[in-house]
């Protein structure tokens, strides 16, 4: 946790995911999801900034704030946002449509 | 220890690495940064604002609920989740069995992914499904159908030590498949191989081929850690796309990785327990710094007891596993852990 992102704190999920998905390194994937959000990579792990962002895109926070997109519906936001393929959503939208 | 002995074992672990393995050890300016780190006065230390890295969690779930081998919870997987995701604040999490193999997987396949959809509905973050590929459970040894390629060696058997292992290594591929596409149905994000090769370069194979197989027919993305610093030649004459297996290096191995279509790839390097934690530190900066240099994936290193510099203990001293994290992010320029 030394050196962590922090994930939901921050965007560690988001990077994270772009490691997944497009197989980037560590500076490509934060550019990547700064881009995306419209930010300098250094917010990426600035708690108060993203916890911010991450309430106005509303793509999920780490405390439970009533209102807020959880589980899926955040990830389905996630995926919009930072056009990232994400297989649970994809299986949502299979189901629903 | 003196300063002077701490600098002495970083270059003495440096130099066994770059011998060993035929790699540039640690430069000047390295070791003093290094040394700087591990003399920092400090419980804790940490990384420059900026620096951060993702942290995947092998193991995952195991370590939350009650395996007596971790913090024995009486928790659900479904609740190990969300304490990953919620309390500790992870990037990443995994869903696992707690006879963490991909064999006896098999059989409880469809309840794993009945924990995988459940999880998969209210959380936020990736979640993995993880398992080791473990060779050694499809040997007769382990209650395999196999006979065992030690036993046969021990016999002079080399051409049917060969044979056993090519039959579970295709055991093994035939699994991993079974249980990834089960997976992928359940919208698992990932799948992890953990340990991978610890049951040598049949092992190896059958993961990369497996890992070549998922790519082409599921969505899942593929993180591989593996098992040690050198592949074992229990079998010696096992190929990938034209790489002999055995003797492999952490960057070598890195390369196939890459090449079979992983998203991610976790280099070890074993802690020697009859060394000093300056040693062992100095030792796996050598070998993952050449790793972080020449595979081109996201290389995320195994950093739990007893790997890459962090010490053999059941309980790991902070002060130790803090310093090894960020020796790794400043010096090896690692993409995680």
């Amino acid at each position: 946790m030394a050196i962590g992102m922090g994930g939901l704190r921050t965007a560690g999920d988001l990077v994270a995911r772009t490691q997944m998905e497009k197989k980037l390194k560590i500076r490509e994937a934060k550019a990547y999801v700064a881009k995306k959000l419209a930010v300098e990579p250094v917010t990426l792990a600035d708690e108060y900034a993203m916890a911010e962002l991450r309430k106005k895109l509303d793509i999920g926070l780490i405390i439970g704030l009533t209102g807020y997109a959880k589980g899926l519906a955040a990830k389905a936001r996630i995926a919009r946002t930072c056009d990232f393929r994400i297989n649970s959503v994809t299986k949502l939208f299979e189901k629903t449509r | 220890m003196t300063k002077d002995q701490i600098k002495a074992d970083i270059e003495a672990g440096s130099n066994d690495a770059a011998e060993k393995a035929h790699v540039a050890g640690l430069t000047g300016d390295e070791f003093d940064h290094v040394l700087e780190i591990v003399t920092e006065p400090s419980r804790y230390v940490s990384v420059e604002h900026g620096r951060e890295v993702v942290l995947t969690r092998d193991g995952g779930v195991l370590k939350y609920t009650g395996a007596s081998r971790y913090s024995g919870s009486s928790l659900s997987k479904e609740q190990g989740i969300t304490v990953g995701e919620r309390v500790v604040g992870l990037d990443t999490m995994e869903l696992g069995n707690s006879d963490y193999s991909f064999k006896p997987c098999k059989a409880i396949a469809y309840d794993e992914a009945q924990h995988m959809e459940n999880a998969q509905m209210v959380s936020i973050i990736p979640l993995f499904y993880g398992a080791m590929p473990n060779l050694g459970s499809y040997y007769q040894s382990l209650g395999g159908p196999w006979p065992a390629p030690t036993d046969l060696l021990k016999n002079g058997k080399i051409k049917e030590s060969r044979e056993t292992q090519e039959h579970a290594a295709d055991d093994l591929k035939t699994d991993i498949i079974y249980l990834a596409k089960i997976m992928d149905q359940s919208g698992a994000d990932g799948l992890d191989f953990d340990t991978t090769a610890a049951y040598g370069d049949a092992e190896f194979y059958a993961s990369l081929n497996a890992i070549e197989q998922v790519k082409r027919e599921t969505n899942l993305a593929v993180e591989v850690g593996m098992a040690g610093e050198m592949i074992m030649g229990m079998h010696c004459e096992l190929d990938y796309q034209g790489t002999r297996l055995a003797g492999l290096w952490p960057h070598q191995q890195g390369k196939l990785v890459e090449k079979a279509g992983a998203s991610m790839f976790g280099p070890v390097v074993n802690t020697r327990t009859t060394k000093s934690f300056p040693w062992n530190l100095g030792r796996a900066l050598a070998f993952v710094k050449t790793v972080t240099k020449e595979v081109q994936i996201p290389i995320h290193c195994n950093m739990g007891m007893g790997v890459c510099g962090v010490p053999m203990a059941e309980v790991p001293p902070m002060d130790a596993v803090t310093r090894a994290a960020k020796a790794m992010v400043e010096i090896a320029d690692i993409d995680g852990v």
